[in-house]
């Protein structure tokens, strides 16, 4: 059974994602599908430009923070649209391997995510599925 | 929200009172009960905890059209005393530093222009990077990205974009001072390379607008309106700088605010004192983050008008008045009969001056501050000016507000039919989102003639004439 998932959740002005996983790796990575599923149908992204993201933090809310803003810095910075998160853990240090292409005609000009907030944060574990969840800004 | 929680202090203002043993400031809540009652309970939860931090001067406090936002509430304002311990927010201002409007007037009436707006509107949606992905023709050097973010709109004017007589009627004449380009990251500025010059997407918009009416003769006179007039409003902010400045401090600030003995409620109010490393690091940061919001709409203004020229060849398109929404600004408020320097967050919420203020430019000082309230793609936008006597350190609402997320707009409306509708009454619209169509459903925002009234009747601002939109960019 596939434990990884992505989804949402409501909030006024907007939106809420929700990344979960059998670990805390593949919660993020469920969580940067549900974000740059704002911004794209991920399905139509060819995955033709790799990026290495490595940052370190100890405190995982923090660390869902990091990683999706870095996600959306470098995406931006590069002009790329991300849609294959490979995220993995190391102590304190997390390294993912991400992929995607850079804009062109045929993709899907969702919304912008400008940044993830630390609103509605929250990063646990209940059972054997962990949930990672945040407000990101639109 | 719950308006049993409430106590109604006059028409127009309610308190949220403290329970017993609860150390936070007062909070006020401007509005009516139907206003109030269509907000989400989180509004309440955030202002209350604004309320709670250290060196609030007065209450927290939350406009017309406030609605549930991430750190303080959208339409969230609170002023801090620097000597008294006070805060510097990030989450009070929000990723998009300086988010604003960019209001322009023409010499064009509604008879002259409305055979082109087909052609308008094209030419508009070419010249203007709009949407997630686009990019913008300017990049610049890692040195004069930072000359610009010292020299805002200026800048942009310097090198051609626009003219000397539109930087008189921006706020700050076009460029904060304190602006630190040193405390914006390389990221920050690496996000900005292909950004100078673009709308952006969400809520943001380039909208031609007529004058459908007017409330206040003297000051539309002022301000150069009359019925029936071509205006264009040019709502966006810092792009991709401003949302990594605000990404990069919010964590920072976070972590400080617990290393400096601050307790906040929530992370997500992420703070330092003003006085400490961390804060003049954001402050510095954020004032970059306000130039290049002013510049990018300058670049913006620029780009129109020659969109403009190209269908209207004698028109003139002259900046009205150029106003942010989510800022932090060092101002001087009297407190109890003693002029105060105060930092005043505004987050979702405009800077509203009176008239008389000695800071407003020459031709709008009798009749206060202009003040842009944008509604929907659908139902059109009010010009305000600022009151005499507002209680709330001269801020009054920014928008229509949200009365929906986006999700449930996106389940609701499907966009290529909302374009469709709306060609049929006549307002033309180009996206490259029809997603982005649905989510900003006219249908999902509050009643921007309500919000709006009510704004005048609490003494905020008054209004003086209403737009109605004909062409929109959408981002």
């Amino acid at each position: 059974m596939r434990t990884q998932s992505s989804g949402y959740f409501e909030h006024d002005a907007d939106v809420g994602i929700i990344g979960r996983g059998g670990t805390v790796e593949q919660a993020f990575e469920a969580a940067a599908e549900a974000m740059f599923g704002i911004v794209t149908d991920l399905d139509t992204v060819r995955p033709s430009i790799a990026v290495t993201i490595e940052f370190e933090e100890t405190d995982p809310e923090f660390a869902l923070i990091s990683w999706l803003n870095l996600l959306l810095g470098r995406g931006r910075e590069l002009g790329v649209v991300f849609s294959r998160f490979h995220l993995r853990r190391d102590g304190d240090r997390w390294r993912a391997e991400v992929s995607g292409e850079k804009w062109r005609a045929g993709l899907e000009r969702g919304v912008e995510v400008k940044g993830a907030t630390l609103t509605m944060l929250s990063v646990k574990q209940t059972g054997p599925i962990w949930e990672a969840r945040c407000i990101v800004d639109v | 929200m719950n308006l049993d929680q409430l106590r109604q202090l006059r028409a127009y203002l309610w308190t949220f009172p403290r329970q017993p043993g609860e150390k936070r400031a007062e909070v006020l809540l401007y509005g009516t009960a139907p206003l109030l009652g269509s907000m989400d309970d989180k509004v309440l939860e955030q202002i209350a905890q604004v309320a709670s931090l250290p060196g609030l001067v007065g209450a927290a406090l939350t406009m017309p059209d406030a609605h549930w936002g991430y750190g303080f509430p959208i339409g969230g304002v609170a002023a801090f005393d620097a000597e008294q311990g006070g805060v510097i927010s990030a989450g009070g201002v929000g990723f998009d530093i300086s988010c604003g409007i960019r209001f322009l007037r023409s010499n064009l009436d509604l008879g002259d222009a409305t055979s082109r707006f087909g052609q308008l509107a094209n030419t508009l949606f070419q010249a203007i990077p709009a949407g997630v992905g686009e990019e913008g023709h300017i990049k610049l050097n890692p040195a004069q990205l930072d000359q610009l973010l010292q020299e805002g709109a200026y800048w942009a004017v310097k090198h051609g974009y626009g003219n000397t007589a539109d930087l008189e009627y921006i706020e700050e004449r076009g460029r904060v001072a304190g602006a630190m380009p040193d405390h914006v990251s390389e990221l920050a500025k690496k996000r900005q390379r292909g950004e100078m010059g673009t709308l952006g997407s969400g809520n943001h918009y380039l909208e031609v607008q007529v004058v459908d009416r007017i409330h206040d003769a003297a000051a539309a006179a002022a301000f150069g309106l009359h019925e029936g007039q071509i205006v264009i409003s040019i709502h966006c902010g810092s792009r991709g700088l401003g949302h990594q400045i605000g990404t990069d401090y919010l964590v920072m600030l976070a972590k400080a605010a617990g290393r400096v003995g601050i307790r906040v409620p929530s992370r997500e109010l992420a703070c330092a004192p003003i006085k400490s490393p961390e804060g003049q690091q954001y402050i510095g940061a954020m004032n970059a983050a306000i130039n290049c919001a002013l510049a990018n709409r300058q670049i913006l203004t620029h780009l129109t008008r020659i969109a403009c020229a190209k269908v209207y060849p004698h028109a003139e398109f002259e900046t009205l008045f150029d106003v942010s929404h989510n800022t932090c600004k060092v101002e001087m408020h009297e407190i109890d009969g003693n002029p105060r320097l105060l930092h005043v967050h505004r987050k979702g919420a405009t800077r509203a001056l009176g008239p008389g203020n000695a800071m407003l430019p020459e031709r709008y000082r009798a009749v206060g501050q202009p003040v842009v309230i944008g509604g929907s793609m659908g139902t059109g936008s009010y010009v305000l000016a600022g009151a005499s006597g507002n209680a709330a350190f001269d801020s009054a609402s920014h928008g229509a507000g949200r009365a929906m997320s986006r999700n449930k707009a996106l389940a609701r409306w499907n966009g290529r039919e909302l374009v469709d509708d709306l060609a049929h009454q006549g307002i033309l619209i180009r996206t490259r989102s029809l997603r982005g169509v649905a989510e900003e459903a006219p249908g999902a925002y509050k009643d921007v003639d309500l919000v709006a009234e009510v704004t005048e009747q609490a003494g905020l601002a008054r209004r003086v004439a209403f737009l109605r939109p004909k062409v929109c960019v959408k981002g």
